[in-house]
């Protein structure tokens, strides 16, 4: 049966790779000795300049394509190595693809890279904030919906107002609020928690549905302006070429969540507050016995986890320049609990599934300009049809924390 | 735990903790609706001065929305005159509640075998395209066209339901991921159908799809003017079949074992795997008859897919279910009381302005307040036991 399975697999990893040589090596697209070019200036804003990258695309297409035939063999050959096939196969694949679509065109390699990780940037909070919960027992998820809270209290907060950080502060605080509704529901009321969430997705949705409309349209260029924090250039580091802008010429949202995944990684796994919150997570019993107070560590990580949360919804808006639109999450809140899941509830892995699906948004954002025969509601789906392979993917994989999801009753 | 979700099924809480809940409901949206009124915040200002200005001004403006939605809902003494018009507000509610009972029974069916399915937009859509496509291709006659745009929609939908089950078997992959990022992969295939030649109505300014045939529809049940359709006889049929299912057949003992107790169910001899993917054929079945329901029916005038053909039927249909507490008859008792917001928000809308997305707060809060009955029972200062249960469950990420 496991036999069966890896030749299956194997098998179908060929034909693919089989695949992408006739469609995306062979074609009319990459024919008649198209290139294809890949830029790595991004708007001019890196001082030092690369030249373009230019292959001709039938036959790096091609060649692509049978580096995903190889991997597939090897998979077939070398069962101990088929992580790393798979991984290979899938990269190949991916370049294949992105050779065909720019074949005759020229595509913004740092453009992409950019466009990647400003996805990245929600899904991560996001999925911080899910791990906070789960860490410590509560399954979140109502990760959408402090999103969309967020979103609409730093939109009107920071129009009304007029400054951006009590934008940013409305925005956390109105995500923390939903957690600590979400936390006092199932601490002290012991609700199912993931129904809890879905519920608590649909009261933010039609709370901010409902402000939107009668509050924030009402008069939107006082109460719904679309407001944006200001770059950050760091000296020196954002001259780089390709890394500089992507990473250094950014907004503070940005910056804070860099800071926040490595504040949450050495917390989580480096002080007493992290330990105690993993074995508040694992066994809340053992915890209580040597003096842990399990509910108040749950309810603390679950409302510091909304802070993080609201921010993400914050980004929506004033990290992103745009107004407070209804349901303007479209789905990111579960993008996030994916990456967290994919991501085996640590930071370091939620950020490369984070990364993964934000590749995935870049991927659609930047190929809709060239005009690919691909429709663009077929490349929109990227993201939502890769966090479904990479979930059914794991295969058993995955082990949550011992005890979340289970409501704790002080005996 | 899975024993507490079996149990928690079937012992609701008091229907006075119900009605309770319903009212503190009530009460949080007509707060909501005074914090956004125009006027009356302003009054509250000078509330010392002049405390009768502030307080029957919100009287007011709370009274003029839930009266509108009364009146919307269930009956309207302005119109007495007329046996239609007077009719109408049932008529409003009873529609409504028909994609909410097929909706909460879809819902409702996963739950029983413990599969938390938050997939229904997509699976609508799914069955609202089948349905569709057969109602404007299919030329056969009249009494052959409706079933064959029925059992499209039954088959849309289960095909995409069924496909969530398949992956949760064969993979593990959660259902919760799954079915949420499968209605965004919907919902913009629909965007993409009603834009291409298939679909698309040349005589139509908007990406709007080909009307269905007359014969396709879904014929009036009183007369032109009231909207309620036949959906209502297929509702019936859907509940007794619901039941019936659940309670009566092999199948749907299957169903309850599996979601009470998975190991138990495969002592048993069960295959936990194909019952999981039948599960999630029958919900997405019935998922798809909201889309039938939709299209054939009552979504829009001239019976073609939008891409707001959903109205976001597939997240209420689960605040429907945990309020019905996933048994049918519940269900339907909590579609008719949703069905009456619904219709009465919409009065409410056009004739208080206020917008009816309160109604989706005050829904969501009602299953909120009845999922937590000690909270209810401390707010109303009731006797009872405070031992909380766990009313609604899912399984986390390891089950």
């Amino acid at each position: 049966m496991e036999r069966l399975r890896r030749h299956l697999a194997a098998g179908s990893m060929i034909v693919i790779g089989l695949f992408a040589i006739v469609a995306f090596g062979l074609g009319s697209r990459t024919g008649h000795g198209a290139k294809a070019a890949f830029g790595f200036d991004y708007l001019g804003k890196s001082s030092i300049h690369l030249p373009d990258l230019t292959v001709p695309a039938g036959p790096a297409a091609i060649g692509l394509g049978a580096l995903c035939v190889t991997f597939g063999v090897l998979r077939l050959a070398r069962p101990a190595l088929q992580t790393w096939a798979i991984a290979g196969f899938l990269a190949c694949l991916v370049a294949a693809f992105l050779t065909w679509g720019t074949a005759g065109q020229s595509l913004a390699f740092t453009g992409l890279l950019n466009a990647t990780l400003l996805a990245a940037v929600p899904l991560v909070l996001g999925s911080l904030c899910g791990l906070l919960c789960e860490r410590s027992g509560i399954i979140n998820v109502a990760i959408e919906g402090q999103f969309l809270v967020g979103a609409c209290a730093s939109a009107y907060v920071g129009s009304v107002s007029g400054s951006l950080w009590a934008g940013l502060i409305a925005g956390c605080l109105a995500g923390a609020l939903l957690g600590a509704l979400l936390a006092v529901f199932a601490n002290r009321y012991l609700v199912g928690q993931v129904v809890l969430g879905v519920v608590l997705n649909v009261f933010a949705a039609g709370l901010t549905g409902f402000l939107y409309e009668r509050l924030l349209q009402a008069d939107p260029n006082h109460r719904n302006k679309a407001l944006t924090f200001a770059d950050i250039r760091i000296p020196g580091l954002a001259s780089l070429p390709v890394v500089g802008p992507v990473l250094f010429d950014q907004n503070i949202i940005f910056y804070l969540a860099v800071l926040l995944i490595a504040a949450v990684q050495i917390g989580l796994f480096h002080t007493r507050w992290g330990l105690r919150t993993r074995a508040v997570g694992e066994h809340p019993t053992a915890a209580e016995t040597v003096g842990i107070r399990v509910l108040a560590t749950r309810y603390r990580n679950v409302i510091m986890a909304g802070l993080i949360s609201g921010l993400g919804g914050v980004w929506m808006t004033l990290g992103s320049g745009a107004p407070f639109g209804k349901d303007m999450a479209a789905g990111q809140g579960f993008i996030a609990l994916a990456a967290l899941i994919f991501g085996r509830w640590s930071p370091l892995g939620s950020l490369s599934a984070a990364l993964l699906f934000g590749f995935a948004q870049g991927i659609s954002i930047s190929l809709q300009p060239l005009n690919t025969p691909v429709p663009t509601a077929f490349l929109s789906m990227t993201p939502y049809l890769a966090t479904i392979f990479a979930v059914a993917g794991l295969v058993g994989h995955v082990r949550a924390p011992a005890a979340e999801g289970i409501p704790y009753v002080k005996a | 735990m899975n024993r507490k979700i079996f149990d928690a099924v079937l012992k609701g809480p008091s229907w006075l903790v119900t009605a309770l809940a319903i009212f503190l409901a009530l009460l949080v949206g007509a707060l909501l609706i005074l914090v956004s009124d125009p006027e009356v915040p302003g009054k509250f200002g000078y509330f010392f001065a002049a405390p009768g200005d502030a307080l029957s001004s919100s009287w007011h403006a709370v009274a003029a929305a839930y009266g509108a939605m009364l009146k919307g809902a269930i009956f309207d003494p302005g119109t007495a005159g007329s046996v239609t018009e007077a009719f109408r507000p049932i008529s409003e509610t009873i529609t409504e509640a028909i994609p909410l009972i097929f909706g909460g029974l879809s819902i409702g069916l996963a739950f029983r075998a413990g599969l938390f399915n938050i997939g229904g937009q997509g699976q609508l859509i799914a069955g609202a395209i089948c349905a569709c496509y057969a109602g404007f291709t299919l030329h056969v006659p009249g009494v052959l066209a409706l079933p064959a745009a029925i059992i499209a929609g039954i088959a849309g939908g289960a095909a995409y339901g069924g496909l969530v089950g398949w992956l949760k078997a064969a993979t593990g992959a959660h259902e919760v991921i799954v079915t949420i990022m499968l209605n965004y992969v919907a919902y913009l295939l629909l965007g993409y159908l009603i834009a291409s030649d298939a679909f698309r109505d040349p005589n139509n300014p908007q990406p709007v799809s080909k009307p269905v045939l007359p014969q396709a529809r879904l014929p009036h049940l009183a007369g032109d003017s009231l909207r309620v359709n036949a959906g209502l006889l297929l509702a019936i049929a859907a509940v007794g079949f619901a039941w019936w299912l659940l309670n009566r057949s092999t199948l749907g003992f299957e169903l309850r074992t599996v979601g009470a107790n998975q190991s138990a169910a495969r002592t048993a001899g069960m295959s936990v795997g194909r019952t999981q993917i039948m599960a999630m054929l029958l919900a997405g079945g019935l998922m798809g008859l909201v889309g039938v329901s939709q299209v054939l029916g009552t979504a829009n005038a001239n019976n073609a897919l939008t891409q707001q053909i959903d109205a976001g039927l597939g997240f209420t249909a689960i605040t429907v279910a945990l309020l019905g507490r996933a048994s049918p008859v519940g269900t339907v008792l909590a579609a008719l009381l949703f069905g009456a917001l619904d219709a009465g928000g919409r009065a409410m809308q056009a004739s208080a302005g206020v917008s009816i997305e309160i109604v989706t707060v005050i829904q969501s809060l009602i299953v909120l307040f009845v999922a937590a009955p000690p909270l209810i029972r401390a707010i109303f200062r009731l006797r009872g036991e405070n031992g909380g249960t766990n009313t609604l469950a899912a399984k986390g990420w390891n089950g």
